[in-house]
């Protein structure tokens, strides 16, 4: 069966068309700039990834499980402005655990209205990008949050600090990508986030709890938000309230990048990894070349969706067509 | 029966074939205007293809469509309809959404200048065909809004928007009441006085004998002939229709039953079944036989906890339990192979062994990571066990064949160590090879203990697997029956709702 054939094959080629457009890429931004290739450039590229990066793990998940979370940029408005504001009230000893705890809130409101009462995701999540933008403007009365006291608080580790000679953004990034690597790969959690993207109704068949598989793929989703925030927090030392603003969008193109479809069922952190640093790296490559922001934005756009061509391409087993 | 001689529709020879299959294979079949002329024939006998070639959505790859004495080509059913001929769907196929009247024309609404809709003259006639059909709806109204049998209604009217010759009626009954079974007949029958020839498809014997003057027979995609219903009985239509003798040899040992398994004492679960009582005992096959739609299904999903029940009561190994939830059933022992292979029983993307072991995957661990080596042998075991042909357990699912891709479910299950399995049609869409290897196994796991439920709506296949057989209608159980006891004819009554009374 040809179609079947082209089926199977269909991501991997995919996959490779999105590799050889990234390598293009830095080949075309090398020639054009010197420094694009330097070892300092490269780092820096690395760190500025790491919020957009965390974030894109849980987004894995959640899309591995089926779903969207497009409510992750403003939560991470919510979580830094919340952290921010916190750390000069009560320490950040205290304001991590507690901005912690709020987004997890947040994410058990998505899980609950997704996963329990099975609410289409597109439209949940879109109604709390909204809700949680309010939500930060309530909280922070319109005000940017500040830390008075930059130099002197261990909280800086998060975003400004390093280990062994790199950066914690890196590190922490790194190591979340690799246990959450794990989890989806060999454990029976990962098995069935992957069951329930892939063919909701025979989970059930199968007995798999899959409101409860659904929900702890958006606390997963907040949690990496949090983490996003520690960093930004700390390496801004204070927020804006619309600060996550458009995260969602760079989030889900890396996401797709990495080739984790859409449909659910199939994708892989490791990739998302490769996706957020083909983004960022695109990024970077166009404001070395001197491109404003706006280049940037219409650069990305136009790389999502290349990617979600090739991606429902692959599935339909043609590039183009009349019906599913 | 109409005068004329000419046949308003003459199908000579159709053959078709799928990758496969020879789905149709020489077949004749005409209809007269004037005429109701039923088509009967098992599930997979070739009813619907043959319809659907008739309505343009096949071509066949023999033989010739001839309509009022010319041979026409029809490419798509706008084309049939321009023809004057038209498919009543066995689903509904109008958009919800939409108003009577713009499902009436859909595709052809009448027009003004610009490409304007004439929404007036569509009114207009709308409302003028659901009057012939004596409807009490008006054309304005929300299809979504209407009941099932209005909304056939509504396909039945859009049949009349062109001068129909030839209307084929696909299990139009299947979701109607009584009640409003009567005014669909009535509807059949001035059709039937306006010279139009109606094709009728169902698998009941009583609408069929009501409503017919002639009664074709299909079986396995060949023509077997035809009957004047006035000088026929039930029992030749059902000897036609099962013709075969029946290979019901079962090589082995004469079954050892144990003690019962599964009890279900007066279940029901609103409108969908009522009053179900049944039992298994282990090394026991129980076979469920009726139409699609008799609550056969609804009564597994019911055990396996997909459901819940509004009255009666389950005992598993003599225990009353309450089952609500698949975990539920699961760790009780209960299990079921559910009937869509595909959107029920597989994770097509996944591959063999993932699937196999999805039911068990939280417990099959070695610290907090699945035991892969565990997961390995289960699927060995059960690939030996069941003959799973695949080149690999990383092979996904969504490759293998139909009779692989079941097996791959039994043993999902099987893995369980289930005390009560429950098969729902095991060999859908599954060739004919297969087919027996499958039947072979369900018995092989009787003899070993298991209570199994089969539920089929092959005739053949519930006959060689069962030790009895529960037949049913409407959701209703009709009548049991023993292996010894049971015959074809008396089957057939019982799930088309001819009374136990007449036959026990």
């Amino acid at each position: 069966m040809l179609l079947t054939r082209l089926k199977a094959g269909g991501p991997a080629i995919a996959k490779q068309g999105i590799l050889v457009a990234f390598i293009v890429f830095m080949i075309a931004f090398s020639l054009m700039s010197d420094r694009f290739l330097s070892a300092d450039n490269i780092m820096s590229v690395f760190r500025q990834s790491a919020i957009i990066g965390v974030m894109a793990i849980g987004v894995t998940i959640v899309v591995i499980g089926g779903n969207l979370d497009l409510s992750v940029g403003s939560m991470l408005s919510f979580a830094t402005v919340l952290v921010v504001d916190l750390h000069d009230k009560i320490g950040p000893e205290l304001a991590i655990p507690v901005m912690v705890m709020a987004t997890l809130c947040l994410g058990a409101i998505n899980g609950f209205l997704i996963g329990i009462l099975r609410l289409n995701s597109l439209i949940v999540t879109l109604g709390m990008l909204s809700a949680i933008q309010g939500l930060v403007l309530i909280y922070s009365g319109g005000q940017n949050v500040d830390i008075v006291d930059q130099s002197g608080t261990w909280f800086a580790i998060f975003g400004r600090g390093a280990m062994f000679g790199i950066a914690t953004p890196i590190i922490i990034f790194g190591t979340l990508a690799l246990i959450f690597h794990i989890i989806m790969t060999t454990m029976p959690f990962g098995r069935r986030v992957h069951a329930v993207g892939g063919n909701p109704t025979a989970s059930v068949f199968s007995g798999i709890p899959r409101s409860h598989v659904v929900f702890m793929t958006y606390l997963i989703s907040a949690l990496c938000v949090a983490i996003a925030a520690i960093i930004l927090g700390s390496r801004v030392m204070g927020s804006q309230n619309n600060v996550g603003q458009g995260y969602e969008l760079q989030v889900l193109a890396a996401v797709i990048l990495g080739g984790t479809s859409l449909l659910g069922g199939s994708g892989s952190i490791l990739r998302t990894v490769l996706g957020v640093l083909m983004l960022a790296f695109i990024q970077n490559g166009l404001i070395l070349m001197g491109q404003p922001y706006y280049t940037q934005r219409l650069v990305t756009w136009a790389v999502i969706i290349v990617a979600v061509w090739l991606d429902v391409a692959a599935k339909r087993g043609r590039l183009f067509s009349p019906i599913a | 029966m109409n005068t004329a001689h000419e046949p308003a529709l003459r199908l000579q020879g159709i053959v078709k074939t799928f990758p496969g299959v020879r789905a149709l294979d020489g077949v004749d079949f005409d209809v007269m205007p004037g005429e109701v002329h039923a088509l009967l024939g098992e599930n997979g006998a070739g009813k619907s293809t043959l319809m659907k070639v008739l309505a343009g959505m096949y071509q066949p790859d023999e033989g010739q469509i001839i309509i009022s004495g010319q041979a026409v080509r029809m490419s798509n059913p706008i084309e049939a309809k321009a023809q004057g001929v038209v498919l009543i769907h066995q689903e509904l196929s109008l958009v919800p959404e939409m108003s009577a009247a713009e499902n009436i024309y859909l595709g052809e609404l009448p027009r003004k200048s610009l490409g304007r809709v004439d929404w007036k003259t569509l009114e207009e006639r709308s409302n003028a065909i659901l009057k012939r059909l004596k409807c009490s709806f008006r054309a304005e109204v929300t299809v979504a809004h209407l009941s099932i049998a209005n909304q056939q209604m509504v396909e039945i009217a859009r049949a009349l928007t062109v001068d129909a010759r030839v209307v084929v009626f696909d299990e139009p009954t299947a979701s109607l009441t009584d009640a409003e079974k009567v005014v669909l007949f009535d509807i059949i029958n001035d059709l039937k006085a306006q010279g139009v020839g109606i094709v009728y498809i169902s698998h009941r014997m009583d609408e069929i004998f009501t409503l017919s003057d002639r009664i074709t027979v299909l079986r396995d995609g060949a023509y077997r002939g035809t009957l004047t219903t006035a000088k026929t009985d039930e029992d030749e239509v059902t000897r036609l229709m099962i013709g075969r003798s029946l290979d019901l040899s079962r090589n082995e040992a004469p079954p050892k039953f144990g003690d019962t398994m599964l009890e279900v004492r007066n279940l029901a679960c609103d409108g969908l079944f009522e009053d179900v009582s049944f039992s298994v005992r282990t090394g026991e096959i129980v076979g469920f036989y009726g139409l699609v739609g008799a609550g056969r299904t609804e009564i597994a999903e019911t055990l396996f906890g997909l459901r819940t029940p509004t009255a009666g009561e389950i005992y598993v190994a003599g225990e009353q339990v309450t089952i609500t939830s698949p975990r539920d059933a699961i760790a009780l022992g209960v299990s079921l192979v559910p009937e869509n292979r595909k959107e029920q029983g597989l994770v097509l993307q996944m591959n063999c062994r993932d699937n196999m072991t999805l039911p068990q995957v939280q417990d099959l661990t070695a610290g907090p990571f699945v035991a892969k080596g565990a997961e390995l042998a289960i699927f060995d075991q059960y690939r030996d066990k069941l003959a799973i042909k695949t080149p690999s357990w990383r092979q996904s699912a969504a490759v293998l064949s139909g009779g692989n891709q079941q097996k791959i479910v039994i043993g999902k299950w099987l893995s369980m160590q289930p005390r009560v399995l429950i098969v729902d049609e095991p060999t859908r869409g599954i060739d004919v090879g297969s087919k027996s290897e499958i039947h072979q196994l369900l018995r092989e796991l009787a003899a070993q203990g298991y209570a199994v439920i089969v539920i089929s709506s092959e005739m053949p296949e519930v006959l060689r697997v069962s030790d009895r057989i529960v037949a049913m209608y409407h959701g209703r159980i009709m009548r049991e029956f023993t292996i010894d006891d049971v015959t074809e004819d008396s089957l057939v009554q019982a799930i088309s709702g001819i009374g136990p009374e007449v036959a026990a």
